[in-house]
C-alpha cells in the first residue's frame, strides 16, 4: 500500500531546514525505513509517533548519521547526506541529540559533561567552555548540579543535563529520542516542561515521544509511522481529533484510554 | 499505643540509643564472629593452632635463630653459632652488591644508584594524584626518563642528530667532530621546530606546541652536555654486565610501560571495523598469546640473529625487552578488549552525535571508561609479568634470582640454610613489590570510582 506522500507539506515549506527524500534503510534484509520524504521547516516542532518497531528511531538517527540508509539522502541546513555519508562532521554540528537513555559520560562531572564537546570540537578556552555550560544549566534549572557526577542525581536531572550538554554546541536542530520513557513517572513533567520552554524559544526540533499530551500541546506536526512508512502527517488537532487512516485510527484507540 | 488499633499516629520520636555492649568492640567482634557457635569455637581454635604452626617456625628461622654477622660460611654452622642456625643473614650481607646490580662495574655502580633515584623522584610524584603537573611529570617519566637510563646506564655517546643520520642512511662521508655536532643539533632542532608550528596551525596557532619543542631541545642540551654525549659519554657498560634486581626492574618496569600503549592499539585493532586492521590485531594477538614466554625469549635470543643480515646486531637485552613488551602486549590488548566491550554503545553514540571525531571519543569517552574497568584485570598481568621476568634467565641475563643462584655456587657460603635464606630474602623482595602493586591498584581503583558512589 502507497502513503499519501505528503508532498503538500514540502510546497508549505518555503525554508526547510531539513529536507528528507525518498529515504530507505535495510537492517540485513529487512526494510525498516520505506520511502520516507519529510521536510521541517525552521522553527518547526514535530512529534514522531507509532508502535515499537515501526521506524521512528531509526529514522531520526538517520538525520544525525548514527545510521547509514542505502537510498535516498537527508539534507540539513543545505548540507547534503547521501548513503555515503561523507559530511557527517559537518551535519552533527548542526544537530543536537538527546537519547532516551541519557548517555551522559559516567566517569565526567556535569559540568564536564557540558564542556567535552565546545572544548575538543569548537577549541573553545576552558573558561569560555563553563561559563557558557553553566549559563546551559541555569536554563534546564539545574546549576547547582554542576560538580556531582551524573550517578549522584535522579533520572529527570540527568535528562536534563544531558538536554543542556546537547545545548552547548549551539544546535539549529534538536533531536529526542523518547526523552521520557526511561524516567520514573514523576520524572516526566520536568523534563517535558524543558523542552517545552526549548520549544518557545523557537528552536526546531523532531521528537519521538509516546507522550500525546506534550504532542498535543507542542507540535505543530504529528508524523505517525507504522512498519516502517510515514502513514499520517497532520496537524495535532486533526491528526487526534479526526485521524484519517485505519491504521492511526486504531493505534489512538490503543493509547488514548 | 496498641499495636492492634487499625490507626496510629506517633507522638514522641524515639531518641538514638547506643549499641549494645555485645555487638560492637573486641568483645562484640570475639561475641559475633569468633565464638557465636560451637562450629565457630572450633573453627577459630584450629585457625589459631594453624597461624602458630606456620608462623612460629617462620620467625625462629628468620629472626631467633638467624645469624647475624660472620665473613664465611663458618658463622652459618650449628656447632659454630652455639645454637641450631636459621637465615645465614651475613650471605646476603656479602652477595648485597651482587643482588642488586650483577656485575656492573663497582666503580660505575653510581649510576645505577642515580638511575634509581630518578626513577623513585619521577615516579612518587606521579603516584600520588593531589600533585599538579601530571603531563610534565607523565612526559618526563615515560619519554625522556627512558633515554636518559640509556646513556646512564649503558653509557656511550652520540655522533649526530637527524643530519648525521642521513648522512649515514646516504652513505655520505662524515667525519665526526664537536662543531659538525652541535651544527647539526641546531639545525635539527630549527627544522622540527618549523615543522612542529606547521603541523600545529602555522603561526600563531602553533606557538605554544613550537614553544614546547624548543624548551625540549633545551632540555636535550643540558642532558647532552651534562653527561658529555658529546665527546663519547660515560664508559660502555655493556648489558652482559647487568644483572641482580637492576636487570629485574629494567626488564619488569619497561614490560609494563612499553606493553600498555601495544595493549590498547590491538584492543582498538581488534574491536575496529577496518577488516585488514582487525585481522592483523586477531593473529598477532592469537600468535603472541599462543606462544610459550620461553619461546619468545629463546627465538629472541638464538633465532633472530640467524634471519637478520650479517652486520646487523641487536643488543641481547634490547631483544628481550621487545620480545616480553610484544608478548605483554598481547595479554593486556584482550584484557582492555574486556574493558572496551563493556562500554554500552551509546556512550560513543553520544560523544559521535556532540560532533566528537572517532579518536576524540576513544580518548576522552571510550577508554577512560574501559581502563577503570580492567583496571584490576591489568594489575593481575602486571604483577604476573613482573615474576615472569625471571625467566630471561634461560637465555644467560642474570636478574635477580638469576644472581641469586650464582651467588648459591659460591664455596665460601656453602651452609645448610644458604639456600632458603636466599630464597627468603628474594621472596620478600618480590612481595613487597607485588603487595605494593597490588595495594596502589586498589588505591586507584577506589579514587577513579569515585563517580559510582552515590
Amino acid at each position: 500500500m502507497r502513503t499519501a506522500r505528503p508532498d503538500m507539506d514540502n510546497r508549505m515549506a518555503a525554508d526547510p531546514i531539513i529536507r528528507i527524500e525518498n529515504l530507505n534503510k535495510w537492517f540485513g534484509d529487512f526494510h525498516v525505513l520505506r520511502d520516507i520524504d519529510i521536510a521541517v521547516t525552521r522553527k518547526e516542532r514535530i512529534v514522531v509517533c507509532g508502535p515499537s518497531g515501526s521506524g521512528k528511531s531509526t529514522l531520526i538517527r538517520c538525520i544525525n548519521a548514527l545510521e547509514d540508509f542505502q537510498e535516498g539522502k537527508v539534507v540539513v541546513d543545505d548540507i547534503e547526506l547521501g548513503p555515503n555519508l561523507r559530511r557527517v562532521d559537518d551535519v552533527r554540528r548542526e544537530i543536537g541529540m538527546v537519547f532516551q537513555s541519557f548517555n551522559l559520560f559516567p566517569h565526567l562531572t556535569v559540568l564536564e559533561n557540558c564542556t567535552l564537546a565546545p572544548i575538543w570540537v569548537r577549541n573553545m578556552p576552558k573558561k569560555d567552555a563553563e561559563a557558557a555550560a553553566m549559563k546551559y544549566l541555569e536554563r534546564v534549572r539545574i546549576p547547582e548540579q554542576a560538580n556531582k557526577y551524573p550517578g549522584q542525581i535522579s533520572g529527570g536531572q540527568q535528562q536534563r543535563v544531558a538536554i543542556a550538554r546537547a545545548l552547548t554546541m549551539n544546535p539549529k536542530v534538536m533531536l529526542f529520542d523518547e526523552p521520557t520513557s526511561a524516567l520514573d513517572p514523576e520524572m516526566v513533567k520536568e523534563v517535558l516542561d524543558t523542552i517545552m520552554d526549548l520549544a518557545n524559544d523557537g528552536m526546531t526540533m523532531l521528537v519521538v515521544t509516546h507522550e500525546m499530551g506534550f504532542a498535543r500541546e507542542v507540535a505543530n506536526r504529528v508524523v505517525f509511522m507504522d512498519a516502517g512508512q510515514v502513514i499520517e502527517v497532520n496537524t495535532p488537532g486533526e491528526f487526534f481529533g479526526h485521524p484519517k487512516h485505519e491504521r492511526t485510527k486504531l493505534f489512538l484507540s490503543q493509547i488514548l484510554r | 499505643m496498641n499495636g492492634s488499633e487499625p490507626t496510629f499516629v506517633r507522638k514522641t520520636l524515639a531518641p538514638a540509643r547506643k549499641a549494645p555492649v555485645v555487638t560492637t568492640g573486641l568483645i562484640g567482634f570475639l561475641r559475633t564472629r569468633l565464638f557465636n557457635s560451637p562450629l565457630n569455637v572450633v573453627l577459630t581454635f584450629a585457625s589459631a593452632v594453624l597461624a602458630w604452626f606456620v608462623l612460629e617456625p617462620t620467625i625462629r628461622f628468620l629472626l631467633v635463630n638467624a645469624v647475624w654477622q660472620g665473613s664465611d660460611r663458618t658463622a652459618c654452622l650449628a656447632d659454630k653459632a652455639g645454637h641450631p642456625v636459621g637465615a645465614c643473614w651475613p650471605f646476603i650481607q656479602a652477595k648485597f652488591t651482587q643482588l642488586i646490580y650483577g656485575f656492573y662495574p663497582e666503580d660505575q655502580r653510581w649510576r645505577a644508584n642515580l638511575t634509581f633515584a630518578l626513577a623513585a623522584l619521577l615516579l612518587a610524584p606521579l603516584l600520588v594524584p593531589k600533585i599538579p603537573g601530571k603531563t610534565l611529570n607523565a612526559a618526563l617519566f615515560f619519554l625522556a626518563f627512558p633515554c636518559l637510563a640509556f646513556f646512564l646506564l649503558r653509557g656511550g655517546g652520540l655522533d649526530g642528530f637527524a643530519f648525521y643520520w642521513l648522512a649515514e642512511l646516504f652513505s655520505v662521508a662524515w667525519k665526526p667532530s664537536l662543531m659538525r655536532f652541535w651544527l647539526d643539533f641546531s639545525l635539527t632542532t630549527t627544522v622540527v621546530i618549523a615543522v612542529v608550528i606547521l603541523l600545529w596551525g602555522g603561526w600563531p596557532n602553533g606557538r605554544r606546541a613550537g614553544l614546547v619543542s624548543a624548551l625540549t631541545f633545551a632540555g636535550i642540551a643540558v642532558v647532552i652536555v651534562t653527561l658529555r654525549l658529546d665527546q663519547g659519554g660515560l664508559p660502555v657498560v655493556d648489558t652482559r654486565q647487568w644483572g641482580g634486581l637492576l636487570v629485574t626492574l629494567v626488564v619488569s618496569i619497561t614490560g609494563i610501560v612499553a606493553s600498555m600503549p601495544i595493549g590498547i592499539a590491538l584492543a582498538l585493532g581488534r574491536t575496529s571495523r577496518i577488516p585488514l586492521l582487525r585481522i592483523f590485531s586477531v593473529a598477532f594477538i592469537e600468535f603472541w598469546r599462543g606462544v610459550p614466554l620461553i619461546t619468545v625469549l629463546f627465538f629472541a635470543t638464538y633465532m633472530l640473529p640467524l634471519f637478520l643480515p650479517g652486520d646487523f646486531t641487536i643488543d641481547a637485552l634490547v631483544r628481550v625487552l621487545v620480545g616480553i613488551a610484544l608478548f605483554a602486549g598481547a595479554y593486556n590488548a584482550e584484557v582492555i578488549r574486556g574493558g572496551l566491550l563493556a562500554i554500552p554503545r551509546g556512550q560513543r553514540e553520544a560523544a559521535n552525535a556532540l560532533g566528537l571525531s572517532y579518536w576524540k571519543t576513544t580518548g576522552l569517552i571510550v577508554l577512560p571508561q574501559a581502563l577503570r574497568h580492567v583496571i584490576p584485570a591489568l594489575v593481575n598481568s602486571f604483577i604476573a609479568l613482573f615474576k615472569d621476568t625471571t625467566l630471561v634467565l634461560i637465555v644467560s641475563l642474570f636478574d635477580l634470582l638469576g644472581q641469586l643462584r650464582a651467588a648459591f655456587a659460591d664455596p665460601t657460603w656453602a651452609t645448610p640454610t644458604t639456600l632458603f635464606t636466599g630464597f627468603a630474602f628474594t621472596g620478600i623482595i618480590y612481595w613487597v613489590g607485588c603487595f605494593a602493586m597490588s595495594r596502589y591498584s586498589l588505591f586507584v581503583e577506589r579514587r577513579l570510582n569515585a563517580h559510582r558512589q552515590t
